[in-house]
């Protein structure tokens, strides 16, 4: 069996895979980071993006083996300690999810849609997240979310 | 997910080489296509052979008239490079539309264009620049390249390294979204070259990407979005399924075009 060696949230990591292990099988089964969601298992929903070398991917969506050395974080790896990343806090604090099965892969496509950018318009955060399937929330506050998140990151209160 | 056995070759030589060795070798590039078809047990490849660490598969450069892109960039690579929008502002306009972020950070146009999906995007800038398609053991021009659904001039295990794009004049792509998919239910892309006006079209035509020639002949006599607009395309040999009738996508192409062209830079 190929061995793989990545870092995963800040951790170095070494697991023994058949080649054809997806990431989300080696989060989920191997490093019990369940907070990674399968939602679709056809590449379509977004409820499994993770970011992978600091950009989002969806992990159901490519094998374990071609990510060795890379640089993985999960929704698992965004809190510093007890203090949420600020784009969870906005999530919480607009009340942008209901069920919460889809709200691990929209922070981390949020996370990776705003980062280092300047302010976003309503429309390009609903465009920005088209990868992401929500069958709950009707969008709405996801972007209210995002938007506020975003104010939040930019303003230093996290990264 | 049948099993198989995984290669990560450093240099185009090696990799050509490991699949030869296979018995059923297939390439994997950003995996967005073959992954999920291999899930649905659609493909069963004895091996595949990872490009992921070859680096002189990477990267954009000005080369010539134009610019080269190598076969394992990312769409997300394309949409953001300078040198593409300097030279090409529609492919990274372009670029900047397919699937989703998620899927750009991982699809390369390598695999995109070997895989020649009849609604991808990729193909009509390849053809409608008349770009020309470089392997490990040739260069292929547009024009021969696209044969069909999913069908290319790629021998097996050939392996593409970069395209080439000439610079045109002016270019413009407009892609109507199938909005479950994301892929085009139509998408145009009109060049003005030195050579003349080309229009490619995909998303539309039963044998994938295709050259829309009454289109070409408007535009060529007036290149202007009116002209596009008034150019009546046959409906015989288009797609129709349950997202639009052949005669709606016709309608489309010569709708699209005119898009395009009012937005050409
Ligand atoms: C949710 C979703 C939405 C999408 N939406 C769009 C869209 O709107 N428009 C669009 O155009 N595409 C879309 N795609 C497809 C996407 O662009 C793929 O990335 C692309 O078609 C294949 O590129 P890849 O690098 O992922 O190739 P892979 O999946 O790795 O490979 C695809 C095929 O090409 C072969 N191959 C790969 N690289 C090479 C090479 N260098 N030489 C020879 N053969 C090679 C492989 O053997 C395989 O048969 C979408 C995909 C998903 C999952
Ligand atoms: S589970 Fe990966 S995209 Fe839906
Ligand atoms: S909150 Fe339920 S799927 Fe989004």
């Amino acid at each position: 069996m190929p061995t793989v060696k990545m870092t995963v949230n800040g951790k170095a990591v070494s697991a023994d895979v058949e080649a054809r292990t997806l990431l989300v099988h080696l989060l989920r089964d191997k490093l019990a980071l369940t907070g990674t969601h399968v939602g679709c298992d056809t590449a379509q929903c977004g409820a499994c993006t993770v970011h992978v070398n600091g950009k989002a991917v969806k992990s159901c969506n490519v094998l374990a083996v071609q990510l060795d050395g890379a640089q993985v974080t999960t929704i698992e790896g965004l809190a510093t300690g007890d203090t949420m990343h600020p784009m969870q806090e906005a999530f919480r604090n607009n009340h942008g999810l209901q069920c919460g099965f889809c709200t691990p892969g929209m922070v981390m496509s949020a996370i990776d849609l705003v980062q280092g950018k300047p302010p976003l318009s309503e429309s390009e955060i609903r465009a920005g997240l088209e990868g992401n399937i929500c069958r709950c929330t009707g969008y709405h506050n996801i972007v209210k979310s995002v938007k506020a998140g975003a104010e939040a990151m930019q303003a230093g209160k996290g990264r | 997910m049948h099993n198989f056995a995984f290669h990560k070759p450093g240099s185009v030589a090696d990799a050509a080489k490991a699949i030869g060795a296979a018995s059923d070798g297939k390439i994997i590039a950003g995996g967005q296509t073959l992954l999920p078809t291999l899930r649905q047990r659609l493909a069963e490849p004895s091996d595949l052979v990872d490009l992921g660490a070859i680096a002189d598969l990477k990267g954009i450069k000005a080369e010539g008239d134009g610019v080269t892109i190598g076969a394992m960039t990312t769409h997300a690579e394309v949409a953001s490079s300078s040198v593409v929008a300097g030279a090409i502002p529609a492919l990274a306009h372009l670029a900047s539309h397919i699937g989703d972020r998620q899927v750009r950070h991982r699809g390369t146009i390598g695999g995109s264009l070997a895989n020649n999906d009849p609604a991808a995007d990729y193909p009509s800038a390849v053809l409608g620049l008349g770009a020309t398609v470089r392997t490990n053991k040739r260069e292929i021009k547009a024009d021969d390249f696209f044969q069909g659904m999913f069908t290319t001039a790629l021998d097996e295990g050939e392996i593409i390294t970069a395209v080439h794009f000439p610079k045109p004049e002016k270019a413009g792509y407009e892609k109507f979204v199938q909005p479950a998919s994301r892929f085009a239910l139509v998408g145009v892309f009109v060049a003005k070259t030195k050579g003349g006006v080309r229009v490619a079209v995909t998303g539309a035509g039963q044998e994938g990407v295709f050259r829309a020639k009454e289109v070409e002949a408007a535009l060529g006599a007036n290149f202007s979005a009116d002209a596009a607009k008034g150019a009546k395309v046959s409906a015989d040999s288009l797609n129709s399924d349950l997202h639009g009738s052949a005669v709606y996508r016709a309608h489309l192409v010569s709708v699209l075009a005119g898009r395009a062209v009012a937005a050409a830079k």
